[in-house]
């Protein structure tokens, strides 16, 4: 059934600068569903989340993404996210002069928009602003000022989950969305994830470590390894990748592409 | 071939015949200036390209134009300016309009505002406050290798004079609407004396506007005089279209302890060079100099500052940022002067411009002369591109690129604007730089500071 997966990746490749990243990723993710990505370093982690926002950065070479039914690498980065796709920052962007009230109404009016709403009245904007920002727990003096600038590490990663919250999305793509943050604000910003979740919101947590998981819990961890998924399973996996490392990962997806070589000939 | 030997002849055919024409009635306080400045703009002659301070501006498209008329007003001509009437909405400002520089009953005496400011013309003031406008006319203004500052010393008639005497303090901002209208294509200059004394504020606003489409050029000469501790801030907004041409030289003279700023929004304008002189000649002093300019088309906008620290424990900063398109090009000169005895100086100078074409060029020179061996100076320049991370993180919250662009330009300008210190002025002028980004800000005819 088409509207059984919220997002299909099929034999996904992308290149960086003609360099492989990704060498054929595929991924479902139905709705209401949590994701975990785990890998080393130059796994591709990041850049699966570039090519899923849409950013220019990857060239996507073979395979499909299909969102709600529709191909998602046609579809411009700022429809992307109309459609309800959302990527929380792993280095939020400091935008001086451009105030946050300004970027969220503007955010918000034209995800309106492409759905044939009106725009948010001031007050209601307003209200939903106040709303939010007490859900995840953020510095109402920070939402007064221009987008990121001066915010501590914590600040702008607690700004991309209001954001979040703002937007509503129905995928949220949280890259390494713990990275620099202490316990304290990683609570904060996990339980705000959680706080803002529908039922039906999925979404697809890209970390090096097991510790977010320990708050926002997965129903499914991928290992990714040199541009593929090499193993999937339950939260288990990161508990055990945790305590193991990826050097067994590592020496597994060498032997079975090994195998695999040697199945062929 | 060079356009200038015809242009300097036209200007002595008028200076030959001064007394009976242009500068009949002009009083002696100004008339014993101009033979020798005369002499002096013809020894300088008008600037080109082998002079530093306009290594990067041709004046050829302003000053190569045959002109019909060089403007003089007649009691008619202020018929038009008079229709000119808007409503202030909510910036709540005293308001005045002028003609191409010029003030409607400018025979009259001086006017009087609530606080003891006084206003009106130079040729008023010259009768009214002899003994002040000796003190202070032609005092501040250099002429240092550019022959257009003896050219408006030598032909100006009149101009705009402000007189704010000691302690008295006007806390609504003065706000001057100059039009540029005529039938005929013009050149005007005018010249303007402000005068803040000590422990007195004044705030400045000047709009300058074309309404009629023929082709313009204005060189204006300001002086401004700041004594102890009063405070001066002028805020320039230029909203000219692709035929005029503006040159601008402001010499701002502070003495001890005061303060003073200078802000050049330029919206439009075919040429406009803004020269802004600060002199911190007291001690204590402080001083800023900002300018905000977006240009497209064929526009060139230039912008010379020069900050002479001759007093110790003075500040300044220069803040200058600009936004280029299609074919436009730009030019920054800023230029720090620390004297020897300016020991414990702080000065600063910033450029910062965005180019949006392939084709649209920017120039920026700075130029730091220290004499002083216990000072802290810095400047620094940029010319790029619109950031593309942040351009992303825009357009990944649903915003397309279109508006992205117009955000991020938006959020680069308001870095001046904000600089601006009344409040309601700050809000108005950040809606005309979004009109004008946006395209919405063309030549109209209206003053786009007071009407929708």
């Amino acid at each position: 059934m088409q509207t059984e997966f919220l997002i299909q990746i099929k034999d996904l490749k992308a290149s960086i600068d003609n360099k492989e990243i990704l060498k054929g990723l595929s991924l479902e993710v139905k709705p209401g569903e949590i994701h975990a990505i785990m890998g080393p370093n130059g796994s591709g982690k990041s850049t699966l989340a570039n090519v899923l926002t849409g950013r220019e950065i990857a060239t996507v070479t073979a395979g499909t993404v299909t969102f709600e039914g529709k191909n998602l690498l046609e579809m411009s980065p700022e429809e992307r996210a109309r459609e309800g796709i959302f990527l929380s920052f792993q280095y939020p962007i400091e935008i001086p002069g451009v105030s946050m009230v300004n970027f969220m109404k503007t955010a918000i009016n034209e995800q309106r928009k492409h759905r044939g709403l009106e725009p948010l009245s001031a007050s209601e904007f307003l209200r939903q602003m106040r709303e939010k920002k007490e859900l995840v727990e953020i510095d109402s003096a920070l939402t007064n000022r221009s987008v990121n600038e001066g915010f501590s590490g914590g600040e702008k990663k607690k700004n991309e989950i209001f954001q979040m919250a703002m937007l509503e999305p129905r995928l949220a793509l949280l890259d390494e969305t713990d990275s620099g943050l202490d316990i304290d604000a990683l609570r904060i910003v996990a339980n705000g994830v959680n706080k803002i979740r529908r039922p039906d919101t999925s979404v697809i947590v890209i970390t090096h470590y097991q510790r977010l998981l320990d708050y926002i819990v997965p129903d499914f961890v991928h290992v990714l390894y040199d541009g593929r998924i090499v193993k999937s399973g339950g939260p288990e996996l990161a508990l055990k990748l945790e305590e193991r490392g990826y050097d067994w990962i590592r020496k597994e997806a060498e032997v079975s592409e090994e195998t695999w070589t040697t199945d062929r000939k | 071939m060079d356009y200038r030997p015809e242009v300097i002849n036209r200007l002595t055919e008028l200076w030959e015949t001064r007394d009976e024409g242009l500068l009949k009635g002009s009083p002696d306080i100004y008339n014993r200036y101009r033979a020798e400045a005369f002499s002096e703009f013809l020894r300088l002659g008008i600037p080109d390209r082998k002079n530093e301070a306009y290594k990067y501006t041709n004046l050829e498209k302003s000053f190569g134009y045959k002109y019909e008329k060089y403007f003089s007003p007649v009691p008619g001509d202020f018929r038009e300016a008079e229709k000119f009437h808007c409503e202030v909405q909510d910036l709540d400002v005293w308001n005045m309009v002028l003609l191409n520089g010029f003030l409607p009953k400018g025979d009259e005496g001086l006017a009087m505002l609530p606080g003891g400011l006084w206003v009106g013309s130079m040729k008023a003031a010259a009768r009214q406050f002899p003994s002040l406008v000796e003190k202070h006319y032609n005092k501040y203004a250099q002429n240092e290798n550019d022959g257009l500052v003896p050219l408006n010393t030598a032909l100006a008639s009149d101009g705009l004079f402000l007189y704010a005497p000691k302690n008295t303090v006007y806390t609504k901002p003065i706000q001057i609407v100059n039009l540029l209208h005529s039938t005929q294509d013009i050149f005007a200059q005018d010249r303007n004396l402000l005068v803040v004394e000590d422990g007195a504020q004044m705030s400045l606003l000047v709009c300058d506007h074309a309404i009629s489409p023929q082709h313009y050029l204005t060189n204006t000469v300001t002086e401004v005089y700041v004594g102890r501790n009063a405070r001066f801030e002028i805020i320039r907004v230029q909203n000219q279209h692709n035929d005029s041409g503006k040159i601008t030289h402001t010499f701002i003279h502070q003495e001890r302890d005061s303060f003073a700023s200078s802000n050049n929004i330029t919206l439009h304008g075919g040429l406009v060079r803004n020269a802004t002189w600060h002199r911190l000649n007291g001690e204590n002093a402080e001083t800023h100099s900002y300018g905000l300019f977006l240009a497209d088309k064929h526009q060139h906008i230039a912008n010379f500052v020069k900050v002479d620290h001759a007093a110790p424990n003075c500040n300044s900063t220069q803040l200058f940022k600009g936004v280029l398109d299609d074919n436009a090009s730009g030019a920054f000169n800023g230029r720090i002067m620390v004297h020897k005895d300016a020991q414990k100086t702080n000065a600063f100078q910033s450029s910062n411009s965005i180019i949006m074409s392939d084709t649209a060029r920017m120039d920026t020179k700075p130029q730091l002369e220290i004499y002083a061996d216990d000072v802290k100076c810095s400047h620094g320049a940029t010319v790029g591109q619109l950031d593309e991370n942040a351009l992303f993180y825009l357009r990944s919250r649903g915003i397309d690129a279109k508006e992205a662009k117009l955000m991020l330009m938006f959020g680069f300008a308001h870095d001046v604007i904000k600089n601006i210190p009344i409040e309601a002025l700050r809000e108005r002028i950040d809606n005309l730089v979004l009109q004008r980004l946006r395209g919405e800000l063309s030549r109209c005819a209206s003053c786009a500071i007071q009407c929708n």
